[in-house]
């Protein structure tokens, strides 16, 4: 046992336990991804809390310590919550079905025109639990995303974004840099408005708070974005502005084809014969823009992510945990499903088990993020005469 | 080599209609020319086209804001017609005065690299040039912090740092130390000169406070009011500018010519013709009022989690008494007012309003009272004062400050008008200048005559006129019988407005005296006259021109 240990740390050490270092943010994205389609295709409790599980091991062990980081908490009381909205509304209005009577609401009658609609009624635990399982499932993919947002930093992914599109890119970088200090700055502006003795409820609160916090808002974005561009954001040396435009215009035009073609290939209705090709047709004209505004912006990364070992680690990892789902799934399919009619425990099929292991194998197999080291105090206090 | 090269330049926003040709410009006839190596001066009033001017270098005007540019600007050999902001930025570094509003990552390390990336310099170029700008601008223990817990210098050395990387031959700052306790700007300066004298970088800079920079200053750009540019060496600017640093005035109230620019040059002009001054024994001498307690806390601690912002403090404040607190950024001054006003977090501790017996009307914690009658009692300009303006007009700013404090109607326009006379009552508060903002929010919070008015940091942004106004503005309050305490970096404002200083630090007061006393013997606080006249007692020169006038009338 001792030498199975030892052996293990020791290719761990080899292979992938190397110096701190952020992950790539894409290889994080892939990962959190995964987890979130395993999310969507069960309903058995029990695989849903051990995504959750895992989410949550990984990230306290590998986060950052970025604003981003922090935030993952946030992401689950959502979900929270998102579960509680669910619950409440079929109790109030959903679908009553199942034999088990918990306790019974008085049942409002509508007119014909809102048939499928039961105002109260009686709520039995089946339904219930129905109601608790979908919502868990939301929940659960909504976790997938916080994890990915706390894993890897939204600014870092950002940079990766094509020169050619710089007006979108800086609208993106001021979005996700000012939400924020927005937070902060209505904090800010509440505690002003009790200055001037006015703690006004509702709209006309409402008004007070929001046209000083959207003044702030706007003219730190404008800063932000004045900075960029002085900084040299989106700037090609050798291109004409007639050039730019053919660039914009093939990458934007290129995307809305490619966005009509999918939403073709996701629904039944209108165009489906064409979908395909013109999903192909969409793509690669993107592809031919953003090739074109690539050799017409000449930026550089500096310490950029590499993409080595734990990067595919990783994306394996999720990916993993895919396939044995979706192999669970041929097999058998009930296993993915909470019995409810006849109400019944969940399974816990053994290699979707399996797979979420190998899931959480990132939360010790990457390097360690890189923590900024406690910020040394540089002035020593000032000498003050008395 | 001419760097910079301004021909006959006009520069004109359009007016709310969007009309350039019927608004009247901002820059009228500008021609100048800054050579390499130059740190370059630009001062006026507030509100004269300083901004507009330093904006012009880095093209962020008119490319950004918009307007109408006549004439021919030229910096490092590129026309600013052809070349956007963008194509500037291997040129010219830009900072602006508030750093934290232009970083665009996370990181110390990742912000010096950006302007880098964005140039497209090759890794292992940016690698070399990060650490040496670190090392240059003593940052490199910062490397990795998160740029929101730096301290405002640090965040700002940061912010010049990031423009650096990219090797400019040109950085403009538009006042770099605006928002920085002494202590901060000096290290901000210390770098600047550094760049000047070892690197040979161009520097164009624009400071309220030119006390701080005009020893650096290789020429001064001077910006008129009505937008016309003067151009010169210090000495010749500084003999009849509109703006003036202490330093200035007393040699012009002295009549030494040529006028020093530095304490050390006027301390020895000072050494030579003592005879001039008037005697030490006619310095001022305190007469004491009457006064009592207008507000007082005991042992008032503020914890924001496991920070204390402030400790433990008992301090009590006298009705017609200026109380100016100083310290560090972080000192916990601000937390102390919002603490004692009854608005902001309070951990433990007590506050009272007035003393038994006294002619202070509201008694008790003010944190227990509603907040329309607190406000009536006790009053609160916090640092952004805007926040507390939200009307399109700033005549119905008042009307509604009226109503709220349950005020004659009339009476805050009245105020205002008392303390800023002219300003077009149909106006959007944010289209007024800083120091006529700051007006109307002090003329709001006044509406409901308090006994008891504080003011955090309010000369952020104010020019030599417009703090003078306000240090009038406060006297009178003083007069009237109000309880003045305001939190200020600004030593030569501290010195021409206290009664009292009060110095903090860590969350503790740890001075508490006559201005006098705290401040000449500090070596941050003490303000030019003093060091330039010590161990003469006066402060300001409107102190020594007292002394002088009394001194001429005893003769």
């Amino acid at each position: 046992m001792a030498t199975t240990r030892s052996s293990l740390s020791t290719l761990a050490n080899a292979t992938f336990a190397a110096l701190p270092r952020p992950l790539h943010p894409a290889a994080w994205w892939g990962w959190a991804l995964s987890l979130a389609v395993v999310a969507s295709v069960t309903t058995n409790p029990l695989l849903l809390l051990l995504i959750v599980a895992v989410l949550v091991l990984v990230v306290t062990s590998r986060r950052g310590d970025s604003p981003f980081a922090r935030a993952f908490r946030y992401y689950l009381v959502l979900g929270g919550v998102i579960i509680a909205i669910r619950v409440v509304l079929h109790i109030l209005v959903g679908l009553k079905t199942g034999t088990i009577l918990l306790f019974s609401l008085p049942e409002l009658e509508l007119p014909s025109w809102a048939a499928g609609i039961t105002l109260g009624g009686p709520v039995y635990l089946e339904g219930l639990l129905r109601a608790m399982v979908e919502g868990l499932r939301l929940a659960t993919i909504i976790a997938c995303i916080g994890a990915a947002n706390a894993l890897a930093n939204p600014k870092r992914l950002l940079r990766a974004f094509p020169g050619a599109l710089h007006d979108i890119g800086t609208a993106l970088v001021v979005a996700v840099s000012v939400a924020p200090q927005l937070a902060e700055s209505v904090v800010r502006v509440m505690r002003a408005r009790t200055l001037r003795g006015d703690h006004r409820r509702g709209l006309r609160g409402l008004r007070h708070i929001a046209i000083p916090v959207l003044h702030d808002t706007l003219e730190r974005s404008i800063q932000l974005a004045a900075s960029m561009d002085a900084r040299g954001y989106g700037r090609r040396d050798h291109a004409t502005p007639a050039a730019e435009r053919v660039t914009t215009a093939l990458t934007l035009g290129g995307l809305v084809v490619a966005m009509l073609g999918l939403y073709g290939v996701f629904t039944t209705v209108g165009f489906s014969v064409l979908s395909w090709p013109l999903l192909a047709a969409g793509l690669l004209v993107t592809w031919a823009g953003l090739r074109r505004a690539g050799r017409l912006v000449r930026r550089t990364a500096y310490r950029p992510d590499p993409w080595a070992a734990p990067e595919w680690l990783t994306v394996v990892s999720g990916m993993v945990v895919v396939a044995a789902v979706l192999a669970v799934r041929r097999s058998t399919p009930d296993a993915l499903t909470m019995p409810l009619e006849p109400l019944g425990w969940p399974a816990l099929p053994p290699l979707a088990v399996l797979g979420l292991l190998v899931a959480a194998a990132p939360a010790v197999l990457t390097p360690p993020p890189r923590t900024a080291r406690a910020v040394p105090r540089t002035r020593e206090p000032q000498e003050v005469a008395a | 080599m001419t760097l910079i090269r301004l021909e006959d330049v006009t520069l004109t926003y359009g007016d709310s209609l969007g009309d350039e040709l019927a608004a009247q410009p901002t820059l009228r006839d500008v021609r100048l020319q800054v050579e390499e190596g130059e740190l370059v001066l630009v001062i006026g009033p507030t509100g004269s086209g300083k901004s507009t001017l330093l904006g012009l270098l880095g093209g962020h005007v008119p490319h950004f804001t918009g307007g109408l540019l006549r004439g021919r600007v030229e910096v490092a050999g590129r026309d600013l017609r052809e070349h956007r902001p963008r194509d500037l930025a291997d040129v010219v570094g830009v900072v602006g005065q508030n750093p934290l509003a232009g970083f665009v990552t996370d990181t110390v390390e990742e912000e010096l690299a950006y302007a880098m990336e964005q140039i497209g310099l090759p890794p292992a170029v940016m690698r070399k040039r990060v650490e040496e700008t670190l090392d240059l601008l003593g940052i490199a223990e910062l490397r990795h912090a998160s740029l929101r817990d730096l301290s405002g210098g640090q965040q700002q050395r940061v912010a010049i740092g990031s423009v650096l990387t990219a090797h400019p031959r040109i950085l403009v700052l538009d006042e770099p130390t605006s928002a920085l306790d002494p202590t901060g700007a000096e290290d901000v300066l210390a770098a600047l000169s550094r760049l000047v004298h070892d690197l040979g970088v161009t520097v164009v800079v624009a400071e309220h406070r030119i006390e701080r920079v005009i020893h650096l200053a290789d020429s001064i750009i001077e910006v008129g009011a009505t937008g016309t540019v003067r151009h010169g060496s210090p000495a010749e600017i500084m003999a009849d500018a509109r703006v003036a640093p202490p330093v200035v005035e007393l040699a012009r109230l002295l009549h030494w010519s040529p006028v020093p620019l530095s304490i050390r040059d006027a301390r020895r002009r000072a050494a030579r013709d003592g005879s001039a001054l008037p005697s030490v024994e006619s310095a001022p001498v305190e007469s004491p009022r009457p006064a009592s307690t207008a507000v007082s806390a005991e042992r008032l601690v503020v914890r924001y989690g496991d920070v204390p912002a402030v400790s433990d403090v008992t301090v009590g404040f006298d009705t017609g008494t200026v109380s100016v607190i100083m310290g560090r950024n972080g000192a916990g001054k601000s937390s102390l007012l919002w603490a004692i006003q009854g608005s902001g977090p309070r951990t433990s501790g007590t506050v009272r309003l007035g003393t038994p017996g006294s002619t202070v009307p509201h008694r008790g914690d003010p944190a227990d009272l509603p907040p329309a009658e607190r406000r009536r009692a006790i009053t609160l300009v916090p640092q952004s004062a805007s926040d507390l303006l939200y009307l399109e007009t700033v005549a119905s700013e008042c009307d509604q400050a009226d109503a709220e404090s349950g005020a004659a109607p009339g009476t805050c326009a009245g105020l205002l008008g008392a303390m800023v006379p002219g300003i077009d009552p149909a106006s959007h508060p944010r289209d007024l200048s800083e120091g006529q903002r700051l007006a109307l929010v002090l003329a709001v919070q006044l509406t409901g005559e308090p006994g008891v008015v504080m003011l955090d940091e309010p000369t952020r942004g104010l020019d030599y006129p417009a703090k003078a106004a306000l240090t009038r503005v406060l006297r009178d309050m003083v007069v009237a019988g109000r309880c003045v305490v305001v939190s200020t970096h600004d030593v030569e404002f501290a010195a021409g407005v206290a009664d009292r200083v009060l110095v903090m630090a860590e969350g503790e007061v740890v001075a508490d005296g006559d201005p006098h006393e705290i401040l000449v013997s500090s070596p941050a606080f003490a303000p030019q006259v003093s060091k330039v006249l010590a161990p003469a007692p006066w402060l300001t020169v409107d102190d020594v021109r007292a002394a002088l006038v009394e001194a001429g009338a005893s003769r």
